[in-house]
């Protein structure tokens, strides 16, 4: 397996006073942020805690009210080819086109993101993610753990130095949500990948994420690693941190 | 601009084109039916000898001309609602995809479909009818590319409006096209048109096509002015459709719209 990271110390993120407003109702209040290469870093909070809007924000598909970004050292105003270029995203609640079968769809990507050898590395992480015997079905005929592992391939297609993950294991059974972090840290270790992860699922974010932001209300209202934040709240797990914090206790 | 993003767009709808049989039927089977009931009419009024007027190239023609304008409209933004009902609008706009790259893919494919579209209607007309509409060559070439672009521009102002309205607006994509039909001329003059309407169709490029693509069919003659006219509306109207697409797609991109279109 390759290595694309470059070791710098510079964040893959870096947010300064992020503010989203819709209408009347401020989504994201003021945040400031940074993530490490190569870690994964979970960006958590309750529902409406203003999560998504900040992921949608990073991928520039949501204008920010005001504030900075950079991403990789590079602003998404000035450079969003080049950035969206080095980046992914996955969610398990954006499909890909259901119609196409599994290659024609990786294949689509594949150009989209200028992928030399397109052939060859749908090959190569297809047998990553075991999925080579889904290639020629049809999406529409995947489980949804099936969809999970094809959607992380369509984010590993241009080998990214940053990959954004929206609840990646939501409505997974047990079995495959623990392949699927599996495949993460083997991602985050053998290809040197940060990640940048939402999920409710608080065991797995204490399971696979170096450091986690908390987010309430807009907010941040904490950060660390998760035995950090275990010890500062006195609690027994990082579930029990989550419903201190978002219970404002 | 990157032509490998581009051909991706495409590539993903020629995909789902080869595979879909609905989405192929789409494509011919109104067109067809259009065909025969026109035609079988035409062909009748033909033998009914009013004043040596060619009925059935006029038209057979013009039907032939309009299934390309609809058939290229609809390419163009029906293209962009695949994309919303498969909710996949995301997984395109968070690739280095150019909105500029995503309209030309979407043109292409308008010019793919019209293509197809003429090749087949044109092959009947032959064929049922002995209408050739293909004899008159290079003439008719200028104004199908206007037909071609006022399609698209058609198409681009549509998918801003689903920017704005999601899929509650769907209906535009299959219908709109029908709101400027009367004042179009597709199966007659402008001069046929209450004077009130006239004004109207001289707004709509459609028009002009339609009245240069009549005169090449039933009299042999070019008309410069038609064509001169229909470029002129075409351009102020493709300058204006993709500055308002841009601008609803900035306005959806600021309202966090993008992904509650689906």
């Amino acid at each position: 397996m390759r290595f694309h990271m470059k070791q710098t110390s510079e964040p893959v993120i870096q947010v300064k006073n992020l503010v989203k407003d819709f209408g009347s109702v401020r989504a994201v209040d003021g945040i400031s942020f940074e993530t490490e290469r190569g870690k994964i870093t979970g960006l958590l909070g309750p529902n409406g805690a203003g999560k998504t809007t900040t992921i949608q924000m990073l991928l520039g598909i949501v204008t920010p009210t005001s504030g900075e970004i950079t991403i990789l050292g590079m602003s998404p105003a000035t450079h969003r080819e080049e950035i969206l270029s080095a980046i992914n995203f996955s969610s398990p609640y954006v499909n890909l086109p259901y119609n196409l079968k599994v290659r024609e769809n990786l294949l689509t990507f594949a150009r989209l993101y200028g992928v030399r050898d397109a052939a060859g590395k749908i090959d190569e992480l297809a047998d990553f993610f075991e999925i080579r015997e889904l290639l020629p079905k049809l999406t529409s005929a995947l489980s949804t753990g099936q969809l999970t592992r094809v959607n992380l391939t369509k984010a590993l297609l241009n080998d990214p130095k940053l990959l954004l993950l929206d609840e990646p294991t939501a409505s997974l059974d047990p079995d495959i949500a623990d392949k699927t972090r599996s495949f993460l840290k083997r991602i985050e270790h053998e290809r040197g990948v940060s990640i940048l992860y939402t999920s409710h699922n608080m065991a797995e974010i204490e399971e696979i994420c170096e450091r986690v932001i908390f987010l309430n209300k807009g907010k941040i209202t904490d950060e660390g690693s998760p035995d950090e934040l275990i010890e500062k709240y006195g609690q027994k797990n990082l579930n029990e941190v989550f419903l201190t914090i978002a219970r404002g206790q | 601009m990157k032509l490998h993003r581009i051909t991706a767009i495409l590539i993903r709808h020629l995909y789902l084109y080869k595979r879909s049989f609905p989405r192929l039927m789409d494509i011919f089977y109104w067109p067809i039916m259009d065909l025969l009931v026109w035609g079988f009419f035409s062909a009748y009024l033909a033998g009914t000898n009013l004043d040596d007027f060619n009925v059935v190239s006029v038209l057979l023609g013009a039907l032939i001309f309009w299934n390309l304008l609809s058939q290229s409209q609809k390419a163009v933004s029906v293209s962009f609602l695949e994309d919303v009902w498969e909710k996949n609008l995301l997984n395109i706009f968070v690739t280095p995809l150019r909105v500029s790259e995503f309209l030309i893919a979407t043109s292409i494919l308008a010019i793919i479909r019209i293509a197809l579209i003429i090749t087949v209607m044109g092959a009947l007309a032959i064929f049922l009818y002995q209408f050739n509409i293909f004899q008159f060559g290079f003439y008719l070439i200028p104004f199908l590319i206007n037909l071609l672009l006022f399609g698209s521009i058609l198409g681009i102002f549509i998918m801003a409006i689903l920017l704005r309205y999601g899929q509650q607006a769907q209906i535009l994509a299959f219908g709109f096209i029908f709101l400027i039909q009367p004042v179009s001329a597709v199966f007659y003059p402008v001069s046929a048109l209450p004077t009130a309407l006239q004004y109207v169709a001289a707004f709509i490029p459609a028009s002009y096509i339609f009245e240069g693509m009549r005169s090449v069919v039933a009299t042999g003659s070019f008309s410069f002015s038609d064509l001169f006219l229909a470029f002129a509306t075409n351009a102020v109207y493709l300058v204006l459709s993709v500055v308002f697409f841009y601008y609803m797609f900035a306005r959806a991109k600021r309202r966090g719209s993008l992904l509650k279109l689906e």
